[in-house]
Formats: structure tokens, sequence, C-alpha cells
């Protein structure tokens, strides 16, 4: 029994970091030219480096056909689009000021970042 | 995986949009251009569309520059019109719903069956080896279901598993994994397995999966019905239009038509886009728009807009606007915009749905080691239970799809009413405006004053006095001003030269005409010039007391005449208001005009508190004066002088704006002039947010007695334990029932005017 018990326990541990302490990598956007694919329930990269006070051009490719996806939020830059299903959809990033940017969609279950600076 | 870049390049093709390109000899620059940019296979320009397709895998960004370095301008185009991509839209969405109806089938032709075994005919426990044969075949056979109708959920749950993040996959493929591999190993190691707890899911997984696919196709259907107002307003986008080039008449699709072409419209059809009426008159159906029932009368000089119905007559126009420059296309983009923006009310359950699958995972995990610390035998089939129940009724979808479906539906039902809401954030602070502040100019009257009386100083004509008074004003834009201008041109007077114009704000204008100085306005601005006033100061309170807007006429400093104009009220005012009133809402009128004007013009509408004599700079002020006495502030104006009050108030309404929809001061744009569009707006806004509290009440409780539930908080109380086939049912509904109630608003109808 005590060692179920600290299965247990170890197994919550495990649910904390792996979804909350842990930093994944990041992607280094390049000249412009990444496609962010949308699929079973992530953004692939989800976490973009963009670069400070220059404007980026992300284009993201859904092929996921669930409705949830469907839809792409940038709350802190007032975007909302809807993204075409196996579609490239060009979104315009403006220049932005260092920090970081969520990106999700309706339901916050796709969830992405843009790292600046 | 996500997509290679290469691949999706591969197959790439750019549309660009080119601007500045106003010769034929352009097409061949601009193509070289395109072509000498690494990876371009091939760049063609259509002329008469000014865009270009450019074949190869060069990244869009680059060809943007080098038609710039050819010296124009261009910017990537969406590859499709919104009709294209709407239809293109539902069929992929009709796949999708025969996709999960298939699936849906297939699982619940397992799990049925099943279902009723357990219920009707016996245990599914595993004790004989008979019993472990037969349970091994149904075993894989579920594993069939699992692969055929939930393998999205699984590569699904998989891929954000990889990706540190956690969704509603997650959850059921955790959910009916367990059940799943429990169950199998109950049916081929039975000795792990405590004699008592040797029981079979197999059922469970097969329902759970079946009913949440059905859940999700009925919640596909749902969501269409969500974006009906969206769908209809790309439904006025006519697909042709009959041009006139070159004295030809020819029908030609919409996307080629071109600014400053002679389209032709006859009665009965759409107006394909926007444009001035060159000849012929007609009336023309606007509603769709407007949401003003009466027809608009139309003839030389007017403006047609796209999507409105011609009625009456046959009318050439010249187009001024195309493409997604019409009122149509900017109005069908803002109501798109402001459907997937979020309220402020709904930020909470974005925070708590961020944090929610790993919370419901912890919560599995707590549950299963309390029913095996303290459960009743056989406590690891209780533990097996209660941790997949618990995953599996859990439903961030019914928190994460609360506000956004109402905000779809109700700023979609606001659309059709003519009112175009920003964002999530005006819609939720319009349904909670205490105090209305109605500018009375073009807000409350219609804007444009007649002239009603002229009294005159005993050694002057009414005719003369009008010359000057006009020739003073011709210069002025003030809607007064127009007023004395037109009441001129009516009588036939002709106006002469004016020299040393000067405007005083809010007071008056003066300047010299055939060297006679003349001032002009209100009673202050004549008194500080020392002008004697006499008895017309009584005349003009008797007229201000007609809620006419009296106004002194001095020539070489002395009094000349008084000038009333009056400014309509328009018809449906009073009744506005009143709507606006009973909604609970203080309304208070602002005004320039003088105390007694003010006072006459509030009583005839129904207003009791109104700001008289403020200068325009001063709107602002009174908005900020009302928001220190702790009101949530609506400012309705025009648009355009009132830009700073829209913008200090809590939310700013722009009215009347016709089909101007790009007023950047405004939160909520009423495309019609009557004040019904404003009370329409408050109540729409009331209604959606009063949805959105249901939905959110509702996913809450859901989510806060549902998952105590089935972790078996009530086991020890009353010894009931929830069957994960139910929470897989519950689950699977509670998002439809938010979809549904979202839908509910779309019988929201405005009171009746």
């Amino acid at each position: 029994m005590l060692f179920i018990n600290i299965a247990g326990i170890a197994l919550i541990a495990l649910i904390v970091w792996w979804f909350w302490l842990y930093t994944p990598k990041q992607m280094k956007l390049g000249e412009g030219d990444w496609v962010i694919a949308v699929e079973n329930g992530t953004y692939s990269p989800s976490r973009i480096n963009v670069p400070e006070g220059k404007p980026v051009e992300l284009r993201f490719l859904r092929k996921d056909q669930s409705p949830c996806s469907e839809t792409l939020l940038i709350p802190d830059l007032e975007i909302s689009e809807t993204l075409p299903f196996n579609k490239l959809k060009p979104i315009q990033i403006p220049a932005l000021e260092p920090g970081e940017y969520d990106f999700h969609c309706q339901m916050q279950m796709y969830r992405g970042k843009l790292v600046v600076g | 995986m996500g997509v290679k870049t290469e691949d999706v390049r591969s197959r790439s093709i750019e549309e660009l949009i080119i601007e500045g390109a106003g010769c034929a000899s352009c097409v061949g620059k601009i193509e070289n251009a395109l072509k000498s940019v690494s990876g371009v296979e091939n760049a063609e320009m259509n002329f008469a569309q000014r865009t270009v397709s450019v074949t190869g895998t060069a990244n869009p960004s680059a060809l943007v520059k080098a038609v710039e370095r050819a010296g124009y301008s261009a910017k990537v185009a969406t590859s499709e019109s919104d009709g294209d991509a709407l239809a293109e839209k539902e069929q992929a969405d009709w796949a999708y719903y025969k996709r999960l109806m298939r699936e849906m089938t297939v699982a619940l032709s397992l799990g049925v069956p099943l279902m009723i075994y357990s219920l009707f005919v016996g245990e599914m426990t595993v004790t004989t080896a008979t019993e472990r044969v037969t349970w091994l075949v149904v075993g894989i056979l579920t594993l069939g279901v699992l692969y055929f109708s939930g393998k999205h959920f699984f590569v699904g749950a998989w891929q954000s598993l990889k990706n540190h993040s956690a969704n509603m996959d997650t959850l059921i493929a955790l959910g009916t994994g367990t059940a799943w591999l429990y169950s199998m190993v109950v049916v081929l190691v039975p000795h792990l397995v405590p004699e008592m707890a040797r029981h079979v899911y197999f059922e469970a997984t097969a329902m759970i999966i079946g009913l949440i696919n059905l859940g999700l196709a009925l919640e596909l259907k749902a969501r269409g019905r969500t974006s009906e107002a969206i769908k209809r307003l790309i439904g006025l986008q006519a697909k042709t239009a009959r041009v006139i080039r070159d004295d030809k008449q020819l029908d030609i699709a919409i996307e080629d038509l071109l600014e400053e072409d002679v389209v032709r419209v006859r009665p009965g059809e759409k107006i394909p886009v926007d444009g001035k009426v060159i000849e012929g008159s007609t009336t023309v159906d606007e509603s769709m728009l407007t949401g003003e029932p009466m027809p608009v009368e139309k003839s030389v000089g007017d403006d047609v807009v796209a999507g409105t119905i011609n009625k009456s007559g046959s009318f050439l126009f010249q187009a001024t606007r195309v493409g997604k420059d019409t009122a149509l296309a900017q109005i069908i983009n803002m109501v798109k915009r402001a459907q997937n923006s979020k309220p402020p009310i709904g930020r909470l359950a974005d925070i708590i749905s961020a944090y929610f699958v790993p919370v419901v995972m912890i919560i599995a995990v707590i549950s299963a080691l309390a029913w095996l610390n303290f459960g009743p035998e056989p406590a690891l089939a209780f533990a097996v239970v209660s941790a997949t129940t618990v995953l599996i009724i859990a439903c961030p979808c019914a928190l994460g799809l609360a506000t956004p479906m109402s905000v779809m539906v109700g700023v979609g039902k606001a659309a059709e009413a003519g009112v175009l809401i920003r964002n999530g954030e005006a819609l939720q602070t319009a349904s909670k405006v205490s105090a209305m502040i109605l500018d009375k100019t073009g807000t409350i009257t219609l804007g444009s004053p007649k002239v009603t009386d002229v009294l005159v100083a005993s050694e002057y004509d009414e005719q003369t006095v009008l010359q000057l008074a006009a020739t003073l004003e011709s210069g002025s834009e003030h809607p007064l001003a127009q007023a004395i201008v037109e009441s001129a041109r009516e009588r036939g007077i002709k106006t002469s030269k004016v020299s040393n114009f000067n405007a005083i704000a809010g007071h008056g204008v003066e300047a010299e005409v055939d060297g006679k100085s003349l001032l002009f306005g209100n009673e202050k601005l004549l008194r500080e010039r020392q002008v004697e006033l006499g008895n017309f100061v009584e005349k003009a309170q008797g007229l201000a007391a007609e809620a006419k807007t009296p106004m002194y006429f001095a020539v070489d400093n002395e009094l000349a005449a008084i000038i009333a104009v009056a400014d309509p009220i328009k018809d449906d005012s009073v009744a506005a208001i009143k709507r606006l009133q009973d909604n609970g809402v203080r309304v208070v009128m602002l005004t320039g005009d003088n105390r007694a004007t003010a006072e006459a013009v509030a009583e005839k509408v129904g207003i009791k508190e109104f700001f008289a004599e403020v200068l325009p700079e001063e709107k602002s002020k009174k908005v900020q004066e009302l928001q220190m006495e702790g009101e949530i502030v609506g400012m309705t104006g025009d648009g355009i002088n009132d830009a700073p009050a829209l913008a200090i108030a809590n939310v700013g309404f722009a009215i009347g704006t016709g089909t101007d929809v790009a007023i950047e001061s405004a939160d909520i744009t009423l495309m019609r002039g009557s004040l019904h569009g404003l009370a329409d707006a408050v109540a729409v806004s009331k209604a959606t947010l009063s949805n959105i509290k249901q939905n959110l009440f509702g996913a809450f409780i859901y989510n806060v007695a549902g998952i105590p539930f089935a972790a078996g908080v009530l086991y020890p109380f009353f010894g009931m334990l929830l069957s994960p086939v139910i929470a897989g049912a519950a689950m699977a509904f509670s998002s439809l029932t938010v979809v549904s109630n979202a839908n509910r608003l779309r019988f929201f109808k405005a009171k009746k005017h």
C-alpha cells in the first residue's frame, strides 16, 4: 500500500512538473518563413521566438477538422482570425515590444506563445 | 508532427494584390520583378483585377519586397472571397459531421449490446475460463472501436502531451484508456487482481467513445447555427454586376468590377458595390444593413451601398468602393472580428481552463488513492471506476465555449439590427451602462435644422438680413449656418463676398461683408461685444421655449435681427428614449444650445436631465462628471464632432453614420439614424451578457458538482457512485447544452418599435 501511495504522489508530481514547470524549447522565427501547423490539438511549433520591434508574418495551416481549431486569437494584439481548413493563412504580426504574447483557440485548448526579444 | 515548411511551399500559389499599377506596361515589370525572386516558377498578373498569382517556393514577404522594389506596392491576398470560404467551410464541416456520426455508430453498436448485457443479464466479471475467452474477444473488439472511433482522441492526447499541454482529448484518452487497460489486465492476468475486483469495463469504453462522438457531431451542427448572422451578411453580396464599358452593357463577376465602373441596376436587383448614383432615381431597401425598415429614396448624387436591394427604378451608378473596401465587406469583417473577441467576463473561465486538465488528472489520481486506502472491497475496481469517471465527466469544453458561443450569436444578432459592436469588451460594458448621454443634434434631432423665424429690428427687412446672414455663414460648415444658407437659397437670395471671416467656437461667427462688420451668435457673444439687445432678449426666450434656437445678428455692432432655427426631433426619439429609461438607464441630453431651448427639447422627448450651452471641447468633461458620480457612461453622438467624448465614455456609440463603419472612436456603431438602434444595442448586450452568465454558471456548477460526485464523495453517505457511461453522456451533452443555450439568443427580439 505504501508503495502505491508513493507511486500516486510521484505521478501527481510528474503531472505538475510536465504541464506547469517544464519550459519547452523555443522555435526561432527566421525571415518570416515559419508555417505553424494546427493539428491534433496543438500548434506546432507552439513557442515561437519573434524578433523585437519588427513586423513578421506567421503562416498557419490548419489540418484539424475540429471546429475548436478554427479560430486563432492573439488577445493582446486584438487579432482574431478564422483559419481555413488545409489552406495557408498568413497573419501579420506588428512590431512588438519584448514580452510574451499568448495565442490560442476560442476555448484555449490549443495554446501557443510568441516570445519577443 | 507539424508539416514541414518545404512541403507546403512546393504546392503553394500566392495571390498578391498590387496597388499603384496604372498602366498595362506595368504588368511586364511586375511579373519580371517577381520572376527574379529565387524559387518563383511563374508569375502571372491579371491587370483587370490588379492581382498576381505566383507559383513556386518563395516566401510571400520576399514577393512583396520584390514588387516594392519595382516601384509598386503589394499585399498578400486572402485567396478567396468570403462566400467561397464559407461554402468550403460548410463542406468541410459536413464531412467532419459524417465522420463523427459514422464513428459514433460503430462505437455504440458495440457499446449498447454490452450495456444491455451488463444491466439485464449479468455482472461482467471474469471467473471461468470460458468467460476469459469471451471477454478477450470483446476486449479486442473494443480495441477496434478505440482505433476506429477514438483514434483522434488518442493522437490528439499524445501530440499535446508531447507539447506539455493537455486538452479534452487527454482526458478522454486517459479515461477510456484506463478502463480498457484495466479490463484487459483482468482478462489476461486475473491473478494480479483481487478476485472481487475482476470486473471488465469494455461497455463503458465503447459507450463513452460513442457518446462523445455523438456530442461532438451535434455540437458541430449547433455551432453552425451560431454563425447564421454572418452567413446572412455574406449572402447579401451579389455575384455579378451589369457594367457599362465602351457603351456596351455586359455582365461580369463582381470580383472583376473596378472603381469608377458604371453599373446599371434594375428593379429588384441587389446593388453589387458601393457607388454614387449618376442617372435615374429609385428607392432602395437598406434594412438588411441598417435595420431601418423604410426604403430610402435615391437620386443623382446619392450614395448607394453594396448588398442593399433596389426596389422601384432602374438607375446607373459609378462604383466608388469595390471588393474588400465596400461597406458590406467592412461590416462582415468587423462582425467576424467582434464575434471572436472575448468580453472580460470570460477571462476567469480562460484562466481556469488553462489549468483545468492537469488539475483534473491530479484529482483522478487522488481519488484513486483515496479509494485504495480507505475504500471497501473491491477497492481496486472502485479506484479504477472513480478515476475513469473523474477523467471523463470533467468538461473543459463547456467552460471554454460558454463565453465565445454567446458572443458569436449576440454580436450577430446585433448586426441584424444594424448595430455593429467593436469587440467583446464593448458588448459587456454596454450591458452595464447606467447613464446614457445623448448629444442633441443629429442624435435626438434630425441634425438638419431649418430657419423658422426671422424677427428684424425696425430699420431692417427680412430680405436684407437673410442676405447678409447667409453671406456671412456661407463659409461655415456648422449645421445652423447651413440652415440659414439653405433658407436664403430657397428664397432666391444671392450671397456676396465675405472677408475677415472668424469663427468663435461654440459662440458664433464674425466677418465683413460689403464694408459692414457682421456678428452672428448667441446672447453671450453679443453681450461680450456690448451690443444693445433691448426687448429682443424676451423674444428670444419665447422662441427658445418653443424648442427653437434663437441667434442674434448684429450689423456694425447694432442688433439687426434674431434668426431662429429649429432642428426637428426624429419621429421615434421619444419611444426609443422611453425604452432606454424602461431598461433602467439614466438618460441625459447634451447640447450647445441655450438653456431654454434645451429644456424645451428635453421636455418634448421625456428627458429630465440635460447639459445646455456645452462647448464642443467641454463634452468630454460632462462625460467625466457623470463618471465621477459613479455611473457607467454611454455617450452617443455622430462620431466625428464628438470623438473625444465618445472615446472617454465607458462605451461610445456613433449614431446614424449610415454605412460608414470605420468610426474609430466608437465602440458601437449604429447604422441607422433612429435612436431605437441605441435601445436595441443596450438590450442585445444585456441579453447576451445574461446568456453568458447562464452558460458560465452552468459550466462551473457542472464541473464543481460533477467531479466530486464522480470521485465518489457521496459513496460514504448514500452508497452512490456514478457510472462512467453516465459521465460520458453528461460530458458529451454539457458542451452541447452550452451551445444550444447560446443559440437561444437567436430568438431574441428587440421590443417592437
